[in-house]
């Protein structure tokens, strides 16, 4: 079986259990698509944190504006309900886009550790600031319309969008890094001045990888606020100190700056995130926030990345002699 | 006109009460500045850390939390909180120490997102944990200090911020005096400019690093006394005190003391009047926003002379 | 004779540190032009005010005629001026064909070229210039894995992949061991002759500078002390006190 048959076979199963899986497991609906909401996460981050090296803690920002746009188009707009969501998904997704476009000129000429915490600020401003204004409810933030159909479809609904979107986030994500856009993102991350002293558009990369986060994160946003049903702008859409770490961490859980880690990391983090919450009901959070600690201190090359450094051949890193047809040149 | 969710008032109107009445601006400008004051003493910490160890500690605040916490809980059994100050300083010495010694030296030499991102689990873990054991309701340690009047009443000084202020001032000098000093003060500042030489002059770098962090928490213990008898203590007040530490220090510099000073006292007074401006409910937005802004504007500053910062 | 850059009048001061004072020099197109001088004569100082590391106090400089003093640094390296680092920088964490496919040159570029495929012409060349420099067995490892010198090997041959007009070489040499100079030697003779690159050297080994360099400039505590053939620069008195000190 050569590597590409394998790896089909890979994508065949996976694909094959996510679309059971709300059957063979109803009650774990919401559970299971919040999984897919993980990985979405965990990728986003992942474009920015592991492959250039702009490790952001406001991500956030993009998952929230894309909820609140999408549920105030499906607030205000007379139109149907799949109408109304589809367009909502549609918008917030682009004025996430917009706000990145905006914040990433000024934000992405910051380095290393003033980076992090400006995004830090950002993302809990955005909060604050949705917690004050009317318009979109302000503390008692705002509820998404009830979705139309038998109870139960509405976690049968969303668990499918939301694993499309997660489906449709991987391989775009495999396209762009197997191209120039994923060597100048390196780049970027390896050495953004020698980037810059080698004539790169770092700002053109920089900003256009921010978007497309964005991009993704604010149609995540939009889902999560119909499947949650109620939109709290601090605990809910701009929830720094859960969603927005949580990307962080599970990135780097995996192993930051490979594809398949960021999902990994996102498959631990989740399952052992469940497991807290039931078996350790009130101190789930302390228990998280030790877990941050215990990743970052001693295991901060996350699954992928010890496993790189322990069997370098297995990810291509060997030397090789010249093939005879070119000895004979 | 814009809603600030005040009842009627926009923020047109308080613009326009500031100026029809100065006496406000006065009073927004002396509580803000005595507030101020605690600030600049946490950011002195965090500089302290920063400058010596290369370690920006996202868990500032949590310290500042949890010495408010010991003089709360002094004051509930009985003890006037201002015994709160000193003892909260040993508690969080202790502590600050013991997490060097079991987390914090790991991070030391990895780059800086490291020690980032372990501090803000540090301060998560914290947070959490300080919501468990002491609940989420929002506490204050009663000095039992009357207020002031100024300007025939007009204006209003709670005497026990007056307290506070001076007391941070104190203890900002003691720190300063220490430094300057004592031995283990010069360890930590020859540490600062150059650890290798520190080493190889016999200086146990491990030590002072220890002592950093720990007087570090110890100021911000104390700090957090304060603040407890000045104004409130919840389990989350933490990452709004790092922000303003950090603030405080990236516009003061690492080295400047009266910088850091006036900083605080000048971050105090924009808060105050940024609160009374917009709302109540927009003070923290506009915290972290202030953040935001002084780091897009200073990086604005440094590329047009072609540095980054970096 | 064509002169591709031309440096006038430049002055860079740092705090109260005057780095360059009033240094004036004229690189022809398609020859090897040296740069020595002692520690701390500002020759590095030089070289990032000509790339546009920083803005200069004083003084032009203008790169195929065009003023470039004004120009950020990826600008003037799209125009094909290009740098080597003292300290050498390549991308650690890719590997050295990674390293070299992204340094094609980035002149033409739309901004849809953000998404093109890796193109196997450029793996090609990128292969080629990696035998070039004698790295063709280690092209899959990590550039950070490497050798010191043979980051340096690296670093050169990135710089060539970009189709430079122009290299300025920060010691080319050092950390290289010295049975291989003499190979690294004939690859600069050869870039310059065969593919037509201009080169500027910052060089602090004597031997390799007059063999290749065909003028030579020399700064000492900032000013431009000395010029000229490297016959008339190796017997020069003041260079030669230069470099021993006033003792």
């Amino acid at each position: 079986m050569t590597a590409t048959v394998k790896r089909l076979l890979l994508y065949t199963v996976i694909v094959a259990v996510a679309l059971a899986a709300p059957s063979i497991a109803p009650d774990y609906r919401t559970q299971m698509a919040f999984l897919w909401v993980m990985i979405v996460f965990a990728l986003t981050w992942d474009i920015l944190g592991g492959q250039m090296g702009y490790n952001s803690f406001g991500n956030i920002l993009f998952f929230g504006v894309g909820m609140y746009v999408c549920a105030v188009i499906q607030r205000d707009s007379s139109l149907g309900y799949y109408p109304a969501l589809f367009l909502g998904m549609g918008a917030g997704a682009l004025a996430a886009v917009i706000f990145a476009a905006i914040f990433g000129s000024g934000i992405l000429g910051l380095r290393g550790h003033y980076f992090a915490i400006c995004t830090l600020g950002l993302g809990i401003a955005a909060g604050e600031f949705a917690s004050g204004w009317d318009y979109i409810g302000a503390g008692s933030g705002m509820v998404t319309p009830i979705f139309p159909g038998e109870p139960g479809g509405r976690e049968k609904f969303f668990y499918y969008v939301m694993f499309a979107l997660a489906i449709i986030t991987f391989p775009v994500l495999r396209w762009l890094y197997s191209g120039r856009f994923g060597l100048a993102l390196n780049a970027i991350r390896d050495d953004e001045d020698k980037a810059e002293a080698m004539g790169i558009h770092t700002t053109r990369y920089k900003t256009t990888a921010w978007c497309i986060s964005a991009f993704f994160l604010g149609l995540t946003g939009a889902v999560v606020g119909n499947m949650i049903g109620f939109i709290d702008p601090r605990d809910v859409a701009f929830a720094g100190p859960t969603f927005g770490v949580w990307m962080v961490l599970m990135a780097i859980l995996g192993g930051k700056g490979t594809l398949w880690g960021p999902v990994l990391g996102a498959v631990v983090f989740h399952i052992t995130q469940e497991v807290f919450w039931t078996y350790l009901l009130g101190w789930q959070r302390v228990a998280l926030g030790l877990l941050i600690v215990l990743i970052v201190v001693f295991f901060p090359l996350g699954i992928l990345g010890w496993a790189r450094e322990r069997w370098p051949e297995r990810f291509g890193h060997v030397v090789e002699e010249k093939l005879d047809a070119r000895a004979t040149e | 006109m814009k809603k600030t969710g005040r009842g009627d008032f926009s923020t047109m109107d308080s613009i326009q009460l500031l100026f029809q009445a100065p006496v406000l601006s006065v009073q927004l400008l002396l509580d803000g500045m005595l507030i101020g004051a605690i600030f600049a003493l946490a950011a002195y910490g965090m500089a302290l850390v920063w400058g010596v160890m290369n370690v920006i500690n996202i868990a500032q605040g949590e310290f500042v939390m949890l010495g408010g916490y010991v003089a709360f809980f002094l004051y509930a059994a009985g003890i006037h909180p201002f015994f709160g100050i000193p003892l909260a300083a040993v508690v969080l010495f202790l502590f600050g120490w013991s997490l060097y010694k079991t987390i914090i030296f790991r991070v030391v030499d990895k780059d800086l997102f490291i020690s980032i991102l372990a501090t803000f689990g540090l301060s998560i873990l914290l947070q959490q944990l300080a919501n468990e054991l002491f609940g989420a309701d929002v506490r204050t340690a009663e000095s039992g200090f009357g207020t002031l009047m100024l300007f025939d009443g007009q204006v209003t000084v709670a005497e026990i911020k007056l307290v506070a202020f001076i007391a941070a001032l104190v203890l900002g000098g003691l720190l300063l005096l220490f430094l300057k000093q004592s031995r283990l003060g010069q360890a930590i500042r020859a540490t600062a400019q150059n650890a290798r030489a520190a080493r190889i002059m016999g200086i146990d770098t491990d030590r002072v690093y220890a002592a950093t962090f720990g007087l570090n928490a110890a100021i911000c213990g104390a700090a957090g006394a304060l603040v407890s008898m000045t104004w409130i203590i919840h389990p989350y007040l933490g990452l709004p005190y790092t922000i303003r530490s950090f603030m405080i220090v990236i516009v003061a510099g690492l080295g400047n003391v009266a910088a850091v000073l006036a900083a605080g006292l000048g971050l105090g007074a924009a808060e105050n009047f940024a609160g009374f401006i917009f709302g109540a409910e927009y003070q923290a937005a506009f915290v972290f926003g202030l953040l935001v802004v002084i780091l897009m504007w200073r990086r604005f500053w440094l590329s047009r002379q072609r540095r980054y910062l970096k | 004779m064509k002169l591709i850059l031309e440096v006038s009048g430049v002055r860079k001061t740092f705090g109260g540190v005057v780095a360059n004072n009033d240094i004036s020099l004229k690189v022809p197109e398609g020859k090897i032009i040296g740069l020595i001088g002692p520690n701390g004569s500002g020759k590095t100082t030089l070289f990032n005010s000509i790339v546009g590391y920083h803005p200069i106090d004083a003084g032009a400089i203008r790169f195929e005629g065009e003023e470039i003093s004004k120009l950020r640094v990826p600008q003037i390296a799209r125009r094909g001026m290009l740098r080597t680092f003292q300290q050498t920088r390549i991308y650690g964490k890719m590997t050295c064909v990674q390293n070299m496919l992204i340094s094609v040159p980035q002149r033409e570029e739309k901004w849809y070229s953000m998404f093109s495929r890796l193109d196997a012409d450029d793996t090609e060349k990128a292969e080629n210039l990696l035998e070039f420099v004698g790295l063709y067995s280690k092209r899959r490892l990590r550039a950070g894995d490497l050798s010191f010198g043979q980051q340096k090997l690296l670093e050169f041959a990135m710089a060539l992949m970009t189709k430079p007009k122009m290299l300025l070489l920060d010691e080319p040499t050092a950390g290289i061991n010295p049975t291989l100079i003499n190979g690294l030697m004939n690859r600069l003779k050869r870039v310059n002759t065969e593919f037509g690159i201009t080169l500027f050297v910052i060089e602090h080994n004597m031997r390799v500078i007059m063999n290749l360099a065909e003028y030579i400039y020399c700064l000492a505590h900032g000013e431009l002390l000395a010029e000229g053939r490297p016959e008339q620069i190796q017997n020069d008195p003041r260079v030669i006190d230069a470099y021993l000190g006033a003792h």
